[in-house]
């Protein structure tokens, strides 16, 4: 049993070096999690803000809005990034935990309603979008394009992405059963460039030349449309943290909200604040 | 320290790590149901089990899995369809007609499919597979059923081939000489005396590469397309089981019905899954004593 003494010291010895080490490298730490679609922005600000102050470390997750929430509500993440605003039942969740969600708002996001560029329809209303997605418009015939079945591409009815397009678009009608469900605005964005004759809906930030945006009455979705709040189908996109945030997380989101980080907001393809 | 203590020491080690993968199950298993059986209260078992619409998120909600169920077991079906055949022949060829020499290394590398990461697959018929069922088949989209079918059923093979081909290669030597002394041909005696034999072992191979094709998530999730709806055809969107949680899972409330819907849909996917290995291993038994009492 010697050498079990042995390696038992070894291992606190190792320990004890470990966590040395690790508080020196890293003075503080901040979990983000949550949103793919507020994903890229956390990530990138995230980058910048650590080359700047060495001794933050910050490490950044998906999961989507939900689990980004419910990792603050238990404790498991300093700040929650959301493409929609929080529930009252999280609200009371939370509350009833002893944590106090505060939303900052950090940016703009713009929906888009995609289709294939070989689709020679270049514009909807609201209406025909939300008939296509309720089943009453099954063919691109009905809405001046050629004679094809419409293939509708939609996103899993708990993300962000759905809850915003269910609300701005649908207006709380259902999605026809036959629709096509897709886990990310990468995954629909990809099967609508690979469909001929598919219809989808995406973040901004999302938009590239594999698929074409639609216009609604005469506008198509940009920055400047957005901002100026003519475009739509748009929301806000928020970090959530527990209390006023304090020391690290608290110079994170000022620098976010600051020219420098709405300037990353708006190379990522988002629609910045001001 | 001495001897005796040691050996009791270690037993102990050895005993913790033994029933730790219990420990593990039970865990698993209480938490899933503690987490579903809310669902049930709510709505019902057979309301849940039987409804036609899945929307989790309106108000009020709908959670009838039905269209998910029968979705996961229409591409299991298909998957069976497909490897059922080509996996056990690929079992009889490598077990008697295939030379010992070659043998050592094709089943190595059907068994290396089934090292390819499911997410591999999925890209595979996302990508290719996909846009080609659209192209022949002439249909507005290649993520199907069909799709997902042909998928499952190529991640099944290496599961039943192995499984299959253990089984017809531990029928004892003795029966085929004798059966070819008797003047079988060598058809004769894989058909009527080693498969015979062999069935129960088969059937193990073929319920375990089911198990396999009704628990696939990620290949599902990319190429079945995603729709909710009873499925009608092969050629229709289907949406699992599997995907619709995997889908959702990462974005529903804690606590809301609909996280609780989702692990509800986990204990009908673990129920499913339990009789399989239960099967399987009823199977495997009755082929043990088969070979052994003979």
């Amino acid at each position: 049993m010697f050498k079990a003494k042995n390696f038992v010291i070894m291992a606190l010895v190792a320990v004890a070096i470990l966590m040395t080490v690790g508080s020196v490298l890293a003075n503080e730490s901040i979990i983000i999690q949550g949103s793919t679609t507020v994903l890229p922005i956390a990530q990138r600000a995230a980058e910048v803000f650590m080359e700047n102050n060495s001794d933050v470390d910050i490490s950044v997750r998906g999961g989507g809005s939900g689990a980004g929430i419910a990792a603050l509500i238990d404790d498991a993440c300093d700040i929650a990034d959301a493409s929609r605003f929080i529930k009252d039942s999280e609200v009371k969740t939370a509350v009833d935990k002893g944590i106090y969600p505060v939303p900052h708002r950090v940016a703009m996001d713009g929906i888009a309603i995609i289709i294939n560029p070989s689709n020679k329809v270049n514009k909807l209303t609201l209406e025909q979008i939300r008939d296509i997605y309720t089943g009453k418009i099954t063919n691109w015939n009905q809405v001046g394009g050629a004679n094809k079945p419409i293939v509708i591409i939609s996103r899993d009815s708990s993300s962000g992405t759905f809850e915003v397009f269910g609300e701005l678009v649908l207006e709380g009608e259902k999605v026809v059963q036959s629709a096509l469900l897709q886990a990310s605005n990468g995954a629909v964005a990809g099967v609508v460039a690979e469909t001929d004759g598919a219809i989808g809906y995406i973040g901004l930030g999302y938009l590239s030349n594999g698929v074409k945006a639609v216009e609604i009455n005469g506008i198509l979705p940009s920055v400047e449309t957005v901002q100026n709040g003519t475009w739509p189908v748009a929301r806000p996109l928020f970090m959530f943290t527990d209390g006023w945030p304090e020391g690290a997380a608290k110079s994170f989101i000022n620098f976010l909200l600051s020219t420098a980080g709405q300037e990353i907001v708006s190379e990522l393809g988002f629609v910045p604040l001001y | 320290m001495n001897w005796r203590n040691k050996e009791k020491f270690i037993h102990g080690i050895l005993f913790i790590f033994a029933i730790s993968s219990i420990i593990f199950l039970t865990g698993i298993v209480i938490v899933l149901f503690k987490e579903g059986l809310p669902i049930f209260h709510r709505i019902g078992l057979l309301d849940f089990i039987l409804g036609k619409e899945w929307y989790p998120t309106y108000d009020p909600p709908d959670f009838g899995i039905y269209p998910l169920i029968m979705s996961s077991l229409l591409v299991t079906f298909g998957a069976m369809v497909i490897a059922v055949p080509v996996g056990i022949s690929s079992a009889i060829f490598i077990s008697y007609i295939l030379p010992a020499k070659y043998k050592n290394f094709v089943k190595p590398i059907i068994e290396m499919l089934a090292g390819v990461p499911s997410v591999i697959y999925g890209l595979f018929g996302m990508k290719v597979l996909g846009p080609f069922l659209a192209d022949k088949l002439n249909l507005p989209t290649g993520l199907i059923a069909l799709n997902a079918a042909i998928m499952l059923g190529i991640m099944a093979l290496p599961t039943i081939v192995s499984i299959a081909e253990d089984a017809l290669s531990s029928v004892p030597r003795s029966f085929r000489d004798a059966s070819l002394a008797l003047g079988g041909t060598m058809w004769e005696t894989i058909m009527k005396v080693n498969l015979p034999i062999a069935t129960s072992g088969v059937t193990t191979a073929v319920i375990l590469g089911m198990g396999r094709a009704i628990g696939e998530t990620m290949t599902v999730l990319m190429v079945a397309g995603g729709a909710s709806m009873v499925p009608k055809s092969f050629l229709l969107p289907v949406r699992p089981m599997t995907a619709t949680i995997a889908a959702e899972m990462g974005e529903a409330a804690i606590g809301s019905p609909h996280y609780h819907a989702l692990f509800g849909i986990g204990i009908i996917l673990f129920i499913i899954t339990l009789m399989f290995n239960i099967l399987a291993d009823v199977a495997s038994q009755s082929f043990k004593k088969k070979v052994s009492a003979r």
